[in-house]
């Protein structure tokens, strides 16, 4: 019997060649900015500066400007946090775990992906940062630091802590894979500005490439230190997302002291880090005209990693309310049932309508090859990924031990604001590095245009 | 004036043909400097003889270096410098102080290793790289050979070169 390999389907359409991944991808960062990309950069901007009012004021007032109360200690801020580092997991996903798998269809979304991490990880760091109330003197409290107080140490005990260590050092690593990334390409803009006789930009761009000459015996060390920071990146992000998920587990909350939190936040963070890669390279693509280079096919490749890690979070919901129920601890029952049928019934239904049905429409082809289909449907998926915070977060608080305490959470401006005001960095970041750094990866695209570009295939 | 350098510079168009040339040149005792490539050739290092990388090693090392003083500092601090009941556990167990651990020990990996790949590359923002044809960077592979390091003459050189699918060939010197 004889095993024939599917013939896989193009990665970059529209028969480019080598030097055409160069022109394509560099033109943009080369370019005056679109009047599109002004309007884009100058909306997020506002945000940014809209939300840096409220900063100030939760700076200047103290966090009494939130709409926590004595009940709910933790609401928008944790479900904030909770989800922007979830949506940072799918680029060091992409970019380290494909890597390992050798799925090439990462090279063309890799980079984008990655510094979508990156935004998302510093979002997502401002909102513990802020809950310290007095941010300056947050590293003394964060961090061993020889202090005052006879130098009493941080608790390592704490999941709190392991966190500022988790999400420090996942967001210094995505860094540095991240620029490593960057630096063959910079040099592609460098060479390039020198035939255009642009001198400042190619010094500026040597700088960022760190000179970079492109020689094998380079190229051999630089692939050894990206395949050695795949395999680091790998469990770091696994267990960034299992710390997070330590803040909840390791309590006594009904609620959240569940073991299967771990694999569930995993899941669930690649789910919503999909929806946002989704989200934004839709809109990449079409503004910067790079349909030859994120296809159909990578739409397609990315919504099945949507059915799955959604089909998971669905299960870990169903889990817990099976072991809710099979535990027989009133205390936990209680709090299921309080989620579904409870004051906060809306965000619940919300949650399991956006998580868990809506990525289930991804099972036919035609909806997740269509382009308009697969950008609502993750704008969908995250909205959902927020409830299910908000869900895990509020509705485990707000009925306290004692019926006397019993509240609900509303959100003040200032809370809005916040949110706002990290959708404003990221906005304002993604733009600024979509216009000035190749949102393409070109060195590894281009070492697959031979086996993959749709020329060679029609050749045969 | 100082003294000159002289290279012989070939252009190659094809990583395929690049390789084969690669070997064949090397097998006729021509000595090669260096191939710069736009993208990383899968096979060239090995055609030019170089030793794998040892940055792996370096990574190992200093990820172990993480390891050891992340758990030396945490027992340290909560064992013996001030050691406080917290939730009436042991002052020292282990399972609490390996997230803190694990990720100090990536920490260092990380960025040890690239800081050894920058410093072995010799690689630095304020540098600008010789370069023998700045093509490299967009579709072509430079194959830079050094006359003085040669003993066979330029003229065979070229010759070989062109042999062996070279679509340009230029003299450059520093």
């Amino acid at each position: 019997m004889q095993a024939t390999s599917v013939l896989r389907e193009t990665l970059v359409t529209g028969g480019k060649t080598v030097a055409d991944v160069s022109h394509d991808i560099s033109r943009q960062v080369e370019g005056k900015p679109t009047r599109l990309w002004w309007m884009a950069f100058g909306v997020s901007l506002a945000l940014l500066i809209w939300g840096a009012y409220c900063c100030w004021m939760l700076l200047w007032h103290g966090i009494g400007m939130w709409g926590l109360n004595k009940t709910v200690g933790w609401a928008w801020d944790i479900t904030n946090f909770v989800w922007w580092v979830g949506i940072g997991h799918a680029g060091t996903l992409i970019s380290a775990i494909l890597l390992l798998f050798r799925q090439r269809w990462r090279m063309s979304i890799n980079r984008a992906a990655e510094a979508m991490t990156i935004f998302a990880v510093i979002c997502a760091a401002s909102f513990p940062a802020f809950h310290m109330g007095r941010l300056w003197l947050g590293f003394y409290w964060a961090l061993p630091l020889p202090n005052a107080f006879g130098s009493l140490w941080v608790n390592f005990n704490s999941p709190l802590l392991w966190d500022v260590f988790a999400i420090s050092t996942y967001f210094s690593v995505s860094l540095v894979f991240w620029y490593m990334g960057l630096i063959p390409d910079f040099a592609v803009i460098r060479d390039r500005a020198v035939r255009m006789g642009h001198s400042v930009r190619a010094n500026v761009y040597n700088a960022l490439s760190f000179g970079w000459d492109g020689g094998a015996k380079t190229w051999m060390r630089y692939e050894s230190v990206a395949l050695i920071l795949a395999g680091l990146s790998t469990p770091l992000v696994l267990s960034v997302h299992t710390i997070v998920s330590f803040d909840f587990a390791t309590s006594v909350i009904p609620g959240w002291h569940t073991t299967i939190f771990p694999p569930y936040f995993v899941a669930g963070a690649i789910f919503s880090g999909f929806a946002m890669v989704l989200t934004l390279l839709l809109v990449t693509r079409k503004v910067f005209k790079l349909e030859d280079y994120i296809t159909i096919y990578h739409v397609e490749l990315m919504n099945i990693i949507i059915i799955i890690t959604g089909s998971i979070v669905g299960i870990a919901y169903i889990t817990e309310f099976f072991i809710a129920w099979y535990g027989q601890v009133p205390a936990e029952s209680y709090a299921f049932l309080n989620r579904m049928s409870g004051p906060y019934w809306w965000a619940y239904w919300s949650m399991m309508t956006c998580n868990v049905i809506s990525p289930q429409l991804f099972w036919f082809k035609k909806l997740r090859t269509n382009l308009v289909a697969t950008f609502i449907l993750s704008i969908i998926v995250n909205i959902g990924m927020w409830f299910e915070r908000f869900v895990i977060i509020v509705t485990s608080l707000h009925r306290d031990y004692l019926p006397s305490s019993w509240t609900m959470f509303h959100p003040t401006m200032y809370d809005i604001g916040q949110y706002l005001f990290t959708f404003g960095i990221f906005f304002t970041a993604f733009f600024l590095f979509a216009k000035f750094f190749p949102v393409i990866n070109m060195a590894e695209v281009k070492s697959i245009i031979k086996a993959t570009s749709e020329k060679k295939n029609s050749a045969h | 004036m100082a003294h000159k350098e002289n290279f012989l510079v070939g252009i190659f168009d094809d990583e395929d043909v690049l390789l084969h040339a690669v070997e064949n040149i090397r097998e006729k005792g021509v000595k090669i400097k260096e191939v710069y490539s736009p993208f990383p050739v899968h096979g060239l290092d090995e055609a030019l003889g170089y030793r794998r990388s040892r940055l792996p090693i370096a990574s190992f090392m200093f990820g172990i270096t993480g390891t050891s003083l992340a758990l030396f500092t945490q027992i340290w601090m909560l064992g013996f410098d001030w050691p406080m009941i917290i939730g009436g556990k042991n002052h020292v167990s282990l399972p609490p102080f390996i997230p803190v651990t694990f990720e100090f020990t990536v920490l260092l990996a990380a960025f040890g290793m690239v800081g050894t790949f920058l410093i072995v590359s010799d690689m630095k923002p304020y540098k600008w790289p010789r370069q023998y044809d700045n093509r490299s960077t967009d579709d072509k592979h430079v194959m830079a050979i050094d006359l003085a390091a040669n003993k066979i003459g330029k003229d065979d050189i070229q010759r070989i070169l062109k042999e062996n699918g070279a679509s340009e060939i230029n003299e450059k010197s520093f």
